[in-house]
């Protein structure tokens, strides 16, 4: 070994989960180790839509997903940069009076959790949204939701949790880990071919779509799928589109940021599970309805596409918490295209679990025993 | 139009631009007995080499004019061309801007077109070498290849009064075309020494022809009195609204040139973007001083079924594109067990390699000569864009850089949008990574390569509402109930 290293906790994955954990352990006076195979939030973290939406969210998401909002306000003074971060509200669009309905009885469910939601419909709808195309019938507003550059947001947080202290390593890839007596015996090698030996007392699984390899050497792998969400953006256009974009029943969305460019978001690329590209034919499907929704991006040109590689659950909720097998482990991955908004709640959640052995914060529905 | 299917078997050879290389492919199928659908992206086939004026637009300029020396080679291809116009499937003015499984995504007249194929040659050429200096932004600065094209293709100039700099043979060639055109150049800045140009000339003499023309377009204009400066550094353009001055370094001292255009220039690249989403592999060419899509000598790419021929694969001329269309037009056929039962095939395979080796020469010695300069970029001011379509400056990339944040080219990409914007790195990647390897001391080939998305170029979002679906061809679904926002 050409290196060997003692933490408290080692958090595997340089994702905007693993980095915010990294973050708030170290805050906390933790010894901290990061590990990501690659570069730090370039992969689903730094490549995805940039929602910053608690509307739409199933109720048992919801506490986290307020927990997770309230540091939002506060990246600047967190990470250094506020990501691009804007509150814009985010309207989620109703194409037909049933999903009307279903907008309004989840008003009623996620109102309590202070979410605010505004329906809107009919006259006063179309007058306030000119730009919406006929498709949308109404829709409700969440107004402290938004949106946020995840290029950005995804690497500032491990600069701060290096700058906090953490050990941060990137293009370094965990090869091996062990249990010796109560501790993570961690092999990691360097992409100039150094090898690390970590001995650690907690280990945090935060390896996204690649969760299931670290899971796996603890007997505890879950049936997780591959998924490659696509992605559009536009040239800058004049600004028209006022808030984060959603649509009920999932499908597509946009938002536009203060340059003027059409974040688009939809369907599925194609993937092997390790690399990802876009799909000429969701393009078509998602471009005309967006065309539907926005009739202004008609004309637009599109820049470019993409995609990236995202694991996704049966539930589409993540797997957050303490190991079924192993003490001390952590799991946070799995989050099913739903992360961004999460991923600094779940930094805080876990350094909880470690430094309080528990958390305020109800997690139980995404234990990984459910899929035991 | 109707999928040109050879009547023998299911295969649907495509090729991707008329330029020289896809005209001589096309020629060499079609004497095979293929029917191979072209699809070219200017309404005119020739290529930028070759361009031709639009049709039926009232230009009568002869082709000694638009051409030079070159006007037989030109006329020999759109020959070609005219004749194969019955024989083949011909698809002009016809943007290629993403490719999938053994299938095309093409844009025409607004409309988009899915077009299969079991073979596909590219052959998409280059454009101009982009090394920006301060104010090549503004009106009236132009690529040489743009100065080109609008003397060949519309009949006007960028400028009355015009500097060419840069370097490359391009530079005395298009400052050649532009004093006979009647414009007064007022200079010719190389950046090269004059030692280096003589320094290569054994490899330019493989191709004496060739470098004799060379030769000429200098002598030319020395002979007109029309100031030639060589190893020189462009230091800036300056101006209100638009290009007034074009000032340089000659050792320690800065001239200024009035002027109210500048053409400039560093060569070409190769246009590869379309290798790369056909999911060619990849390798640093040092000659070209970029990534190149990996080839054999016949032009087999790493893919099965996916060829390449002419610039595109790596800056060779237009002489050698003919030779490496027709190259790769044979190993096609080879490969599809030669249909026509030609007992040529070797032999003509073996002489077209050994022509393109002999200009495989030439090409080494071009690069010696009109190399571009090793170390501009840790010149640039902070103030320089780098990147026009997001409008980043070189002062952003650095402090990215030296903040330890990005020592690769998607990263500094990802982190500061350079080359994300209407040109997606094809004008700016270069200059990126020259700064990306100025900063960090790493060689070139070791700051990464600009992964390509489609589009190619942009496309316009209405072209979701007008799909000409054709055989095989589906829409995908949106999956219900994803959260994935």
């Amino acid at each position: 070994m050409n290196e060997t290293l003692r933490f408290d906790v080692l958090v595997v994955g340089g994702g905007l989960v693993g980095s915010s954990t990294a973050l708030m352990l170290a805050k906390r006076g933790l010894k901290v180790g990061l590990f990501e195979r690659r570069y730090c939030g370039a992969q689903a973290s730094g490549v995805n839509y940039g929602g910053v939406r608690r509307q739409g969210r199933p109720a048992e998401q919801l506490p986290l997903a307020v927990r997770a909002r309230s540091i939002w306000d506060r990246l600047p003074e967190l990470v250094g940069t506020d990501g691009e971060f804007v509150v814009s509200g985010h309207l989620r669009l109703a194409r037909s009076e049933a999903d009307l309905a279903a907008l309004e009885a989840y008003a009623q469910l996620a109102n309590p959790f202070g979410l605010d939601l505004q329906l809107m419909s009919g006259p006063a709808f179309r007058r306030r949204y000119p730009w919406l195309g006929a498709a949308a019938v109404g829709g409700s507003l969440c107004p402290r939701d938004g949106h946020a550059n995840p290029r950005v947001v995804s690497p500032a947080f491990a600069r701060a949790a290096r700058a906090a202290g953490a050990d941060v390593r990137e293009q370094t890839a965990v090869t091996n880990i062990v249990r010796a007596g109560e501790r993570f015996v961690v092999e990691a090698r360097h992409d100039s071919g150094a090898t690390i030996e970590v001995q650690s007392d907690w280990l945090v699984n935060a390896a996204g779509a690649w969760g299931n390899t670290v899971a796996g050497y603890f007997g505890e792998t879950i049936p997780m799928e591959p998924i490659y969400p696509n992605m559009w953006v536009t040239e800058p256009l004049p600004y028209f589109i006022d808030h984060n974009l959603g649509v009920y029943g999932g499908g597509i969305y946009a938002r536009q940021v203060s340059r003027g460019n059409v974040v688009i978001g939809g369907g599925r690329g194609l993937g092997d599970g390790e690399y990802a590209q876009p799909l000429t034919e969701t393009t078509r499907t998602v471009m005309r309805a967006a065309c539907a929704l926005l009739p202004a991006l008609k004309d637009a040109l599109l820049l470019r596409t993409w995609t990236g590689v995202e694991g996704s659950t049966p539930d589409d909720n993540p797997v957050i918490g303490f190991s079924r097998t192993t003490p001390r482990l952590l799991h946070a991955f799995g989050f099913s295209g739903g992360g961004f908004l999460l991923a600094p709640g779940v930094g805080e959640v876990l350094s909880d679990l470690v430094v309080d052995a528990a958390t305020n914060t109800p997690i139980d529905a995404f234990s990984i025993k459910r899929f035991a | 139009m109707s999928a040109a299917i050879d009547k023998n078997s299911m295969h649907r050879v495509v090729i991707v631009g008329a330029g020289p290389a896809g005209v001589r492919a096309a020629e060499t199928l079609v004497a095979a007995g293929l029917v191979p659908v072209v699809i070219d992206e200017a309404p005119r086939a020739g290529g930028q080499i070759y361009r031709q004026p639009p049709a039926d637009a009232g230009f009568a300029r002869s082709k000694r004019t638009l051409y030079g020396m070159e006007a037989g080679k030109a006329d020999a291809v759109h020959s070609t061309m005219a004749c194969l116009l019955p024989k083949i499937d011909y698809r002009p003015d016809t943007l290629v801007w993403g490719c999938g499984a053994a299938r095309l995504d093409t844009l025409h007249g607004g409309r988009q077109r899915t077009v299969p194929y079991s073979h596909l040659l590219i052959a998409t050429g280059a454009t101009d070498r982009v090394l920006p200096f301060s104010g090549w932004t503004l009106p009236g600065v132009y690529t040489l290849g743009a100065a080109q094209i609008a003397l060949k293709s519309q009949g006007c100039a960028i400028g009355r009064r015009v500097v060419f700099a840069g370097t490359g043979p391009l530079l005395y060639l298009v400052a050649y075309q532009y004093a006979k055109a009647g414009a007064q150049v007022e200079a010719v800045l190389d950046t090269n020494p004059f030692s280096r140009q003589l320094a290569a000339t054994p490899r330019l003499l493989r191709q004496p022809s060739t470098f004799a023309k060379g030769l000429y377009y200098v002598g030319w204009l020395a002979a007109r009195g029309i100031r030639i400066e060589r190893g020189v550094t462009l230091v800036r353009a300056t101006g209100d609204k638009a290009v007034q001055a074009m000032t340089y370094r000659d050792s320690d001292q800065e001239l200024t040139i009035p002027c109210d255009a500048v053409g400039f220039g560093y060569g070409l690249r190769s246009e590869t973007q379309l290798a790369d989403l056909a999911g060619c592999r990849f390798r640093f060419d040092p000659i070209n001083r970029a990534w190149l899509p990996e080839r054999d000598a016949a032009g087999r790419t790493s893919v099965p079924g996916v060829y390449l021929a002419g610039d595109g694969a790596g800056i060779a001329g237009a002489d050698a594109a003919e030779l490496a269309g027709r190259r790769a037009a044979l190993a096609m056929l080879e490969d599809l067990g030669n249909p026509a039962g030609n007992a040529n095939v070797q032999a003509q395979a073996t002489k077209l390699d050994r022509q393109l080796a002999n200009i495989a020469e030439f090409r080494i010695g071009l690069e010696q000569a009109f190399s571009p300069p090793a170390d501009c970029a840790s010149h640039w001011p902070d103030d320089m864009t780098v990147c026009r379509c997001e409008e980043i400056d070189a002062g952003a990339l650095r402090r990215c850089i030296r903040a330890g944040e990005a020592s690769e080219i998607n990263r500094l990409k990802a982190l500061t949008r350079v080359g994300m914007g209407r040109c997606q790195g094809r004008m700016c990647g270069a200059a990126a990574a020259e700064l990306l390897s100025a900063e960090t001391g790493k060689p070139i080939a070791e700051v990464g390569r600009l992964r390509g998305q489609a589009p190619i170029k942009p496309v316009p979002l209405s072209i979701a509402m007008t799909d000409e679906a054709e055989e095989g061809d589906h829409l995908a679904g949106i999956p219900e109930h994803a959260r994935d926002e």
